[in-house]
């Protein structure tokens, strides 16, 4: 299994309002916090370590 | 007090921190410089790691040398959690049963996030074995049993007050020079086995380093005594109310003593910490909100400490070996410390008395550096990995870690990344050139492959008696088979080792079903096992052929 980079959303502008929303009226420690916790919960949820390491590659602007 | 008065006081409990040795001068230091005694092993230091090695080597007929510059057991009880195969150990050597009689065993931990538990394990969750996951027990009492068994042991020549001052090392020998009240003697030696601790004098002398990361914080040990029932867990806090924004640990041990280590940070002053007057008010506050709010504190032995995990890049410089802290070091957090050293000496015990009998060549002390080496290397990064929980060294790792606190109250899978330390086990020595590997056609399932320390089990022996797996294994290889043995098995050559063939269903019984399974037992299968315990290779069926190169393998001989 490799990291998704294609399109992969079922509802692209759904999701993406709904984690601007997630992070309203937080203070920046908040929203930190709550980032750290989202991707924690993510990591869980892919669960495949090449997949993670793929994507901590891909975050840092390198290619998986 | 003498070896001797020791020996006469067996049976009557023996007050090991008080225990105060004589120096005896030897027949040695009357020797002209230029004609040294010359000794076939001497083992400085005789701390846990150096005590251990040398009743090994003593128990396999080799005589020894036991240097070390004090003449008291341990002060304080540092290391105080001592691991299941570091009581397997101690059980071979003689020793293990008054340690677990005397320690508090305990294999449950539990982690709180300021007052509330997020998160528990069991460290051995299975029954089925003879010793429990730890015990806790003072490192001077773990130091006054094995002198208790070094003083029935006339094979070791153990000399208190002997500082070594200089070490010379040779193609042929090493000359060591060393301090003593009456003055400096020189001692040359066939091996030297450094056991000297952290600040190894030995590794000084040789202009040797131990290298590594230092972590930037202070802990305080505080040992109180205090009447207080309490569960014989292993308790860890993250920011508790009672000392906010750093961790707490505590553990029981025996007497009636608590160990409760407090994180400081960085800047606190050492000495100002060590004061009873700071660390009872800490310790009052830790009560405040328990069940034991209002006991008796006794403050009855306080450090305070930094640590750094690093290692040698090599355990062994010609007949230079070194062991224990003296070779590597790790953080408190995991109990590798002490139980690391010990598994080395017992790596090291068997190798270095097949050496010097001739029975196997020199490259066999090469595999205890490298074996040793590589689980140094696992023990230092599960001691880094906690140490960077517990203390994070950046915001962004400190926000993560809260993250996972946080979400361990509510979330399964986070429990498994809360790391308050993982606590020791022995390595696996799955790439050691002692092994011999599976063939590729024997299929085999379950841990105990070529590397493994042996997993105990309980087995009944032909009189009925029910018993365990280790203390049936023998003091060289042994051939573990299921079912009748091939006759030729019989007559294997352990190269003046002895080689003892246990049966299943002739010599020990597997009434559970354990072993079979621990082992993934068929019909026919054989497994053979080291001087030290550890598996070193397995067949579905075997012929002597197979078996004698295995053991020649293990002996780091050519193997045809």
């Amino acid at each position: 299994m490799s990291l998704i980079t294609t399109p992969h959303l079922e509802a692209p502008d759904d999701f993406y309002e709904a984690l601007i929303d997630a992070h309203r009226d937080l203070e920046p420690a908040a929203s930190d916090a709550l980032n750290a916790r989202l991707v924690l919960l993510l990591a869980n949820h892919i669960g495949t370590q090449q997949v993670l390491l793929q994507a901590l590659t891909a975050a840092r602007g390198g290619t998986p | 007090m003498t070896l001797k008065d020791l020996a006469g006081q067996q049976g009557r409990p023996i007050d090991h921190p008080s225990l105060a040795f004589d120096y005896q001068a030897s027949p040695d230091q009357a020797r002209p410089a230029a004609d040294p005694a010359r000794h076939p092993v001497v083992i400085v230091g005789a701390g846990p790691v150096g005590l251990a090695l040398a009743i090994d080597l003593a128990q396999r007929g080799q005589p020894v040398v036991l240097l070390d510059n004090d003449h008291r057991l341990s002060t304080g009880s540092r290391a105080i959690c001592f691991a299941k195969r570091t009581l397997e150990i101690f059980d071979r050597l003689g020793c293990g049963q008054p340690m677990v009689d005397k320690g508090v065993s305990w294999k449950v931990g539990r982690v709180f996030l300021k007052n509330e538990q997020v998160y528990s394990f069991d460290l051995l969750p299975e029954e089925g074995h003879a010793r429990p996951a730890f015990i806790n027990l003072q490192q001077y009492h773990v130091e006054g049993y094995l002198v208790e068994r070094v003083a029935q042991l006339p094979l070791i020549d153990l000399r208190w007050k002997n500082e070594v001052s200089g070490v010379e090392s040779f193609d042929e020998h090493v000359l060591l020079t060393i301090q003593t009240p009456d003055g400096p003697y020189r001692l040359a030696a066939e091996h030297v086995v450094a056991c000297d601790g952290a600040r190894s004098a030995v590794r000084r002398q040789l202009g040797l380093e131990s290298k590594g990361r230092s972590f930037k914080d202070r802990f305080l040990i505080a040992d109180v005594r205090m009447q207080h029932e309490a569960p014989a867990e292993r308790w860890f806090w993250f920011d508790p109310d009672f000392h906010p924004n750093q961790s707490v640990l505590l553990h029981r041990q025996p007497d009636g003593v608590w160990r409760i280590d407090f994180q400081l940070g960085w800047d606190a002053d050492p000495e100002e910490e060590k004061k009873p007057e700071r660390i009872l008010p800490r310790v009052r506050a830790l009560l405040a909100h328990s069940a034991m709010k209002d006991a008796e504190v006794e403050l009855v032995w306080a450090s305070v400490y930094t640590f750094s995990c690093l290692r040698m890049d090599s355990f062994r410089h010609g007949r230079v070996l070194f062991a224990g802290d003296a070779a590597h070091g790790v953080s408190p957090f995991g109990a590798r410390g002490a139980n690391s050293g010990v598994q080395d000496a017992d790596n090291l015990a068997w190798k270095l008395a097949a050496v010097l009998r001739k029975n196997a060549p020199d490259a066999l002390l090469d595999t205890y550096a490298r074996e040793r080496e590589y689980a140094a290397d696992e023990n230092i990064l599960h001691s880094t990995r906690a140490t960077d929980f517990i203390t994070p060294k950046s915001a962004v790792s400190r926000l993560f870690r809260d993250a996972v606190l946080e979400l361990a109250k509510t979330q399964p899978f986070a429990r498994t990344l809360v790391n308050s330390g993982r606590l020791s086990v022995p390595a696996t020595l799955h790439g050691s050139t002692l092994n011999t590997p599976d063939a590729a056609a024997d299929a085999f399932a379950g841990t105990m492959r070529p590397g493994a320390p042996a997993a105990d089990a309980p087995v009944t022996l032909p009189d009925g008696r029910r018993t365990w797996l280790l203390p049936q294994l023998g003091e060289g290889f042994t051939l573990l088979v299921a079912g009748e043995a091939a006759a030729d098995l019989h007559a294997v050559d352990g190269h003046g080792l002895p080689v003892k063939l246990l049966a299943i269903g002739r010599d020990l019984g597997d009434p559970q079903g354990r072993l079979a399974a621990r082992y993934n037992l068929r019909p026919g299968t054989v497994i053979l096992i080291r001087p030290d315990q550890h598996v070193c290779a397995r067949w579905r069926h075997a012929d002597r052929p197979a078996v004698d190169a295995a053991i020649r393998r293990a002996l780091a001989l050519a193997v045809a």
